[in-house]
């Protein structure tokens, strides 16, 4: 599922609003989101799941092409964990045969 | 610092674009609603700028009770793994905090 596709099915599952609504409110949704870790705040949705930032270490690297080597700095990475609800859905999916 | 929820998505919904509160709450519900069910259907979640939600099945491994020390296999499953985009990644690199979470 893309993001179009997603924006198409929230607007089929409810009645008040137009796509364009629906549309716009994803993005801010997502804007939102990113914008929360992009400061450094978590995002906790209860059955869903939490989004945190993850540090890596410095480290020395090496350019592929060249094979020079580089030291890279610390830095975060987005990470998530998948809450409960999700968990146990996406296993019944399974056991399911989907 | 606080984490980001539900709530405060809603509320900026109804600020920024000027949905009422219950349809705010409404579509915040759906957005993870539908998410979960595109994943249980065994259907990746593609969200361009932002990331993608992919699925990995595994198959049984041997466990044990950490406990006890009996060993007990573990189940086949399906697990959730978000990749987060070139576009969350960077801006997420540029993030200097000195608390890693």
């Amino acid at each position: 599922m893309t993001k179009s596709e997603l924006i198409d099915a929230i607007a089929a599952s409810q009645a008040q609003l137009s796509l364009k609504d629906v549309e716009l409110a994803v993005k801010t949704i997502l804007e939102h989101m990113s914008e929360a870790l992009a400061s450094g705040e978590r995002i906790e949705i209860r059955g869903f799941g939490s989004f945190s930032l993850h540090y890596r270490e410095p480290r020395r690297g090496r350019n592929p092409k060249t094979g020079d080597t580089v030291d890279l700095t610390g830095k975060y990475v987005p990470h998530f964990k998948p809450g409960k609800e999700l968990r146990e859905r996406v296993n019944l999916g399974l056991q399911a045969g989907r | 610092m606080t984490a980001l929820t539900k709530s405060e998505m809603a509320e900026r919904l109804f600020e920024e674009l000027g949905l009422n509160k219950r349809e705010a709450k409404e579509i915040v519900e759906l957005f993870f609603e539908e998410i979960r069910a595109s994943l249980e259907g065994n259907e990746q979640v593609k969200l361009s700028g932002f990331g993608n939600f992919d699925l990995r099945d595994k198959s049984q491994r041997p466990g044990r009770n950490p406990k006890t020390g009996e060993e007990i296999p573990i189940s086949a499953r399906r697990v959730v793994t978000f990749r987060p985009g070139q576009k969350l990644k960077a801006r997420v690199e540029e993030y200097a905090g000195t608390e890693s979470q």
